[in-house]
């Protein structure tokens, strides 16, 4: 059976396709200001991508901050219930799930078979988001992609106290006006963002092991600072962003 | 009129509570009774919704709550003008959006009836917050009357002797203060009449709730919202009496005729904290769009869960010790044992829980109580971060996305 997971993030969109629980092909983009319209292409230029027709899949499940949008979807499913199914698929021993996207973080705890258990999301605030570090980086003058790198050279990381992200880049742009170095001033800004995401992970009580997904992941100065924080190490997969899209896809086959 | 339109207006119809009509009869006429006090040579109070009311009405001093009056600001949408003008006024987003609201009233009469009748008095309880006190006085500086303070120690485990007699001593000072304030003396036996008659309806409004215990429940937590404006307000009066014994009996009706308020009831859900009074509708119908009852609310039930400490014949002393201990003045553990006892008496699947950004000594202590609720009674929990009456807080995707992530999590435990 072939399936699709469409996930629809605030700044990117990612599209799974599996056949009997293989990854045939993943795919991510941004998905701009027309949520429906980013869900539709990136789903076509998936299956012209693996040489598959439209008919060929069989169900489809859409999650994400635009999953309402997905027209073409047979259901929707939040997701912090795609990232449990997807975490669960590529590693079935995890028990938790730190999840860091664009405008979301999130701690799950998982209980049997990779279902939920109970969890925990930051509130109506950027802070401790890829959002964050994307306000960051650009008062940096530096790519989103390369924080992580720059970070790890850092020998006294700044403290930037602030939670708002407002208040936060101008206490960045004053660290810049004194002199502070780069590297310390983005450990600093890691250091922040995994304060943030590790009280959501106590609050539910994380369980070792801990799998770290959503675009974030990708940041390893973030993670090296969540794992400093915890004393856990986080299991990364090379599918931490699509993870959400491959979730939706596995539990496209129970629709 | 599309057919699936026909079929859901004869399902609301059947929702309807017949007794909302007599509801809404009685508050407009409190409200009008209270604002035209004065051509009635009538005494009005402004009163916390924990303070002792009983002792006003058996003076005859007209009660008036100015939370009651918060809680209509925010169902009305009008939360976020006045809290704006409060702010204007110097004071700080930070504080309790009802104490905003109400002050940014007073100096232009605004709010959905014009303002609150002008106080002769002022009545504070800190048994529910430590903001009234400071609300309180800015508001007796601004009418220029008198303010009471009753202070209730804080219950981490049990109520002293001493401070039983703290309190006592000032339910006393309380009686002169309105003996003083009216120029008239306390008939005792009046008092002891509509101290009788509040435990009358209290015991009545537990009643009320307690009809949620059927399954399926024929109310929600959201209709307990609505209808509990009369145990704040009118408590120690026949008009509550009435019209709690009419709704229990409709209620009865209602599972009598296998009316339930939720289709196909699947879930049964427990709210904690205040509702979010310019949400209610929508949250109602987020909740039922997947068959979730709010069948209980540690809210309404706060003016019935400690009417087992009065006792008529001893009217001062009793009060005392039942206002001290209220939900909202006792220790985390205290308020858990009381979250268990709800979770078992009304077969709870799931705990909602506002974290209120107005309400810090409701919303403090919530994380933890969510830990115990999982740990001990393997319930899970949804937090909504909102507040009662400031809309601006309010995320409308990112609770929708919680809610319906909270519903998967209930599917996947109950199978159901």
């Amino acid at each position: 059976m072939i399936t699709a997971g469409i996930d629809i993030g605030s700044i990117t969109t990612k599209a799974a396709v599996l056949k009997n629980n293989q990854i045939m092909g993943i795919k991510i983009s941004f998905t701009g200001y027309n949520a429906e319209k980013a869900g539709g292409k990136i789903f076509q230029e998936l299956l012209s991508e693996i040489k598959l027709d439209e008919k060929d899949v069989e169900k489809i499940v859409s999650t994400g901050y635009g999953r309402n949008s997905v027209k073409f979807a047979h259901k929707s499913i939040t997701e912090i219930t795609c990232h449990a199914a997807g975490a669960y698929f590529l590693d079935p021993s995890v028990r938790s799930i730190i999840d860091v996207g664009g405008q979301d973080s999130k701690a799950l705890l998982l209980g049997n078979e990779g279902k939920v258990k109970d969890f925990a999301m930051n509130d109506k605030c950027a802070a401790g988001t890829g959002r964050f570090l994307e306000v960051m980086a650009r008062a940096l003058h530096l790519n989103l992609d390369e924080m992580g790198e720059i970070s790890l050279k850092a020998d006294s990381p700044s403290k930037i106290s602030s939670i708002c992200t407002v208040f936060a880049e101008s206490e960045v742009i004053s660290l810049i006006s004194k002199g502070e170095s780069r590297e310390n001033i983005i450990a600093g800004i890691h250091d922040s963002v995994a304060s943030r995401i590790t009280a959501l992970a106590k609050r539910v009580n994380v369980a070792e092991p801990i799998m770290m997904t959503g675009g974030v992941a990708k940041n390893s100065g973030v993670v090296k600072a969540i794992e400093d924080k915890l004393g856990i190490p986080m299991k990364i997969s090379e599918f931490a962003q699509v993870n959400g899209a491959i979730g939706a896809a596995l539990l496209a086959v129970k629709v | 009129m599309t057919h699936t339109n026909l079929k859901n207006e004869s399902r609301r119809e059947r929702r309807k509570i017949k007794s909302v009509k007599k509801m809404k009869e009685i508050m407009t006429k409190y409200y009008i009774d209270a604002k035209t006090a004065r051509q009635n040579r009538k005494k009005v109070a402004w009163i916390t919704s924990g303070g002792p009311v009983e002792p006003l009405i058996a003076m005859d001093i007209i009660p008036v709550y100015p939370e009651n009056h918060g809680a209509m600001i925010g169902a009305n949408k009008m939360g976020i003008d006045l809290c704006q003008k409060s702010e204007e006024m110097g004071y700080s987003r930070d504080i309790c959006s009802y104490a905003r609201a109400d002050i940014a009233c007073s100096p232009i009469k605004g709010g959905p009836i014009g303002g609150l009748p002008e106080p002769d008095m002022l009545v504070c309880s800190n048994n529910i917050c430590g903001t009234v006190m400071k609300w309180y006085e800015v508001q007796a500086r601004f009418y220029g009357v008198p303010l009471f303070i009753l202070d209730t120690p804080f219950i981490h485990s049990n109520f002293s002797d001493e401070a039983k007699k703290y309190v006592v001593s000032q339910m006393k000072e309380y009686v002169s203060f309105l003996e003083g304030t009216t120029g008239k003396k306390m008939d005792h036996d009046r008092l002891k009449e509509v101290s009788r008659l509040a435990i009358e309806g209290q015991n009545l409004w537990q009643e009320v709730l307690d009809t949620t215990m059927n399954k399926p429940s024929p109310m929600t937590a959201f209709d307990a919202f609505f209808h509990l404006a009369l145990i704040v307000t009118l408590r120690g009066t026949e008009a509550v009496i009435d019209y709690y014994t009419g709704l229990r009996d409709e209620m009865k009706e209602r599972i009598n005729e296998g009316i339930s308020m939720v289709a196909n009831e699947r879930y049964r859900l427990l709210w904690d904290n205040l509702p979010v009074w310019y949400k209610t509708r929508w949250l109602s119908e987020k909740f039922a769009s997947h068959q979730a009852c709010l069948v209980a609310d540690t809210y309404t039930s706060a003016w019935c869960s400690v009417v087992g400490l009065l006792d008529v014949d001893n009217v001062l002393e009793s009060m005392a010790l039942a206002y001290s201990n209220v939900y909202l003045n006792i220790s985390v553990d205290k308020m858990f044992d009381t979250l268990k006892f709800m979770i078992n008496k009304y077969d709870i699947d799931g705990l909602v829980m506002h974290s209120n950004r107005s309400c810090k000594p409701y919303s403090l202590g919530q994380y933890d109580l969510q830990k115990m609720v999982l740990k001990e009674l393997d319930i899970p929990t949804l937090i909504i971060e909102a507040d009662m009456v400031d809309e601006r807080v309010f995320s409308e995707s990112q609770i929708e996305t919680r809610i319906e992530a909270f519903m998967e999590t209930l599917d996947n435990k109950y199978r159901r």
